[in-house]
């Protein structure tokens, strides 16, 4: 069987905003069928890209085809086989979840049941609340729902878990497994390490509007055969104190400073980069706090591939 | 459809995708419900759309027997056309306004972009939901006005002429309204139309005649309020199509509509 016609195809796009580009030369496809991740800091041009497909903006360069259609020029019959989740707001301020849901229903033609959509994601709870009044968590799952009752082919949806409570995001990477089962396309942006590495089958890593590496979470972590090493010292070592490393270890390995007191050394995390690493810790009068070994995480690929950390926020969630 | 690749799962699963939009009009009746619904749940554009009207009448009905005002007949059958006038103002303009407002600043706008609806839809929904809430204070409005003695003296032709006042006096303020919504941040849409709408109740010979404005009620004649209170004084009155004031509502719906269409920011 032929591979189907990628869902989105995305080639060179360039959104420029004043003088500054949000995308600065984007190419990437989603596979129909696939949970894609498109993984970045705040800023990094993720709603724009998400915004472009979905047909709000006009690509400024480039081309962009979702479905195999134009999102603006082909835009009304592009709409009814997406579903769209905004990162914030989208209902009427004193609506309540399912009168929302149950009108979203209403404009489609096959919908879901909505009162298996508000069991799903726990809607019930909002009872006769007005949505200006809901939580951010309640607020998120009634945009998620908004987006699948609907029952489209391909899902776009902008941080769908950020706000929820660990369970509940549990329950809505279910619900997106589920679909992925059934056959929906799902693009989502997300600055979770783990979301994406959890989630998706194949990531995005995008920076500063452009795409820096993409593949499944595995190849990306795994496919270089290297492990980390962190470690973290009791004071602040000296400024020159990762290339003095960097030396010693030679170039199979690659360290990288992530705070005043911790390093990350990528590379084979045997007995002899172990025996270096302490030398030189005797050697520079470094005493070492903690020392651990571990896989290569997402959130280490984005580190050394941009040179910066993606969030506290996001940080404390990969840990 | 596309092929699942989720294994025997698939075949059962409520998800699996069935796309399509539904039926234009159905989309544009549940629209409408929707906003009617929202628009009469709301406290305060209550308090507009119904309990400022009935005040003025029957406060203007008590306050004339009293002698406070001057009126060229039956305080009633002179007030009446005038409260309808400010009814159709208070829902075309101050109620769609904020209720557009808060639609922007709350993302509903938006969403609904990425949702089958079109913009039109959206548009006929609007209209429909305006044009129920103003059945809803015609009725009660009137009722009221026959329990205070109100005899409408302009025979059968005045009820055409009525609901032609309304719908151009609707599309001139709605238009206006939209405008104020599309440009302006919600809480400045919603302190503007309420205080349009104060103001145009006091000084904008909606209510009263333009005649108990003294000298400045030549100049009165070119604001939407006073030709659709007018107009509706007219048709009630004397069973006769006000031109002048007919033909004022067209250019401000010309004027704002195409104001409304250039600069509207759905966001």
């Amino acid at each position: 069987m032929p591979a189907p016609a990628p869902a989105v195809e995305i080639d060179g796009l360039v959104m420029r905003y004043g003088g500054t580009a949000a995308v600065d030369g984007l190419s990437l496809t989603v596979a129909t069928g696939s949970i894609t991740a498109v993984l970045g800091p705040n800023g990094a041009g993720k709603t724009t890209t998400l915004e472009t497909c979905e047909g709000y903006r006009r690509a400024q360069e480039g081309t962009v085809r979702v479905l195999g259609l134009d999102p603006v020029r082909e835009r009304r019959a592009l709409l009814p086989r997406i579903g769209v989740m905004l990162q914030a707001g989208g209902a009427w301020s004193g609506v309540r979840a399912d009168e929302m849901l149950r009108h979203m229903a209403s404009l489609h033609a096959h919908p879901l049941d909505v009162a298996m959509l508000v069991d799903r994601l726990g809607l019930g709870e909002c009872g006769r609340t007005p949505y200006r009044r809901l939580s951010g968590g309640q607020q998120q799952r009634l945009g998620l729902a908004m987006a699948l009752v609907g029952r489209p082919e391909l899902l776009f949806v902008d941080e769908p878990t950020a706000g929820m409570d660990p369970a509940v995001r549990r329950t809505t990477w279910e619900l997106l497994e589920e679909m992925r089962d059934a056959g929906v396309t799902t693009v989502l942006t997300t600055h979770y390490m783990d979301e994406a590495e959890h989630l998706a089958d194949q990531v995005h890593v995008i920076d500063h509007g452009r795409l820096v590496v993409s593949g499944s979470p595995f190849e990306l972590t795994r496919a270089t055969g290297a492990s980390t090493i962190r470690l973290v010292v009791t004071e602040p070592f000296p400024p020159e104190a990762p290339a003095s490393l960097q030396e010693a270890l030679g170039p199979a390995t690659e360290v990288t400073a992530i705070g005043p007191q911790s390093l990350l050394i990528t590379g084979p995390a045997d007995a002899s980069t172990l025996a270096v690493v302490s030398a030189w810790c005797e050697r520079h009068g470094v005493l070492p706090e903690s020392l651990s070994l571990g896989q290569r995480t997402l959130e280490d690929v984005f580190l050394q591939l941009t040179g910066r950390e993606l969030g506290d926020e996001a940080l404390e969630t990969a840990r | 459809m596309t092929p699942a690749s989720g294994g025997p799962g698939a075949v059962t699963s409520p998800f699996s995708p069935a796309p399509g939009a539904a039926p234009y009009l159905r989309q544009v009746r549940a629209q409408a419900r929707m906003e009617t619904r929202l628009m009469l749940r709301n406290g305060e554009q209550l308090l507009v759309a119904l309990v400022i009207p009935i005040l003025a009448l029957v406060g203007g009905v008590v306050g004339a027997e009293r002698g406070g005002i001057e009126l060229d007949g039956r305080a009633v059958d002179v007030l009446t056309p005038g409260v309808l006038a400010l009814a159709v103002m208070s829902t075309a303009f101050t109620s769609l306004a904020i209720a557009t407002g808060f639609e922007r600043r709350y993302g509903l706008i938006k969403r609904l972009g990425a949702s089958p609806l079109p913009r039109s839809g959206l548009l006929l929904g609007k209209i429909g939901a305006v044009l129920t809430v103003q059945v809803v204070q015609a009725v009660v409005l009137v009722a009221v006005a026959l329990a205070l003695g109100w005899s409408p003296s302009g025979g059968w032709v005045a009820l055409p002429l009525a609901l032609l006042a309304a719908v151009l006096g609707t599309a001139a303020f709605a238009s206006l309204g939209l405008l104020l919504a599309g440009t302006l941040r919600a809480e400045a849409t919603l302190a503007i139309a309420n205080l349009v709408y104060l103001l145009l109740l006091v000084g904008g010979a909606v209510l009263l005649p333009r005649s108990s404005y003294g000298g400045v009620g030549e100049l009165l004649a070119v604001l939407p309020s006073a030709a659709l209170g007018d107009a509706f004084r007219a048709a009630l009155v004397d069973g006769s199509l006000a031109a002048g004031p007919l033909l004022v509502l067209v250019v401000w719906a010309l004027l704002g509509a195409t104001a409304a269409t250039r600069l509207f920011r759905w966001e």
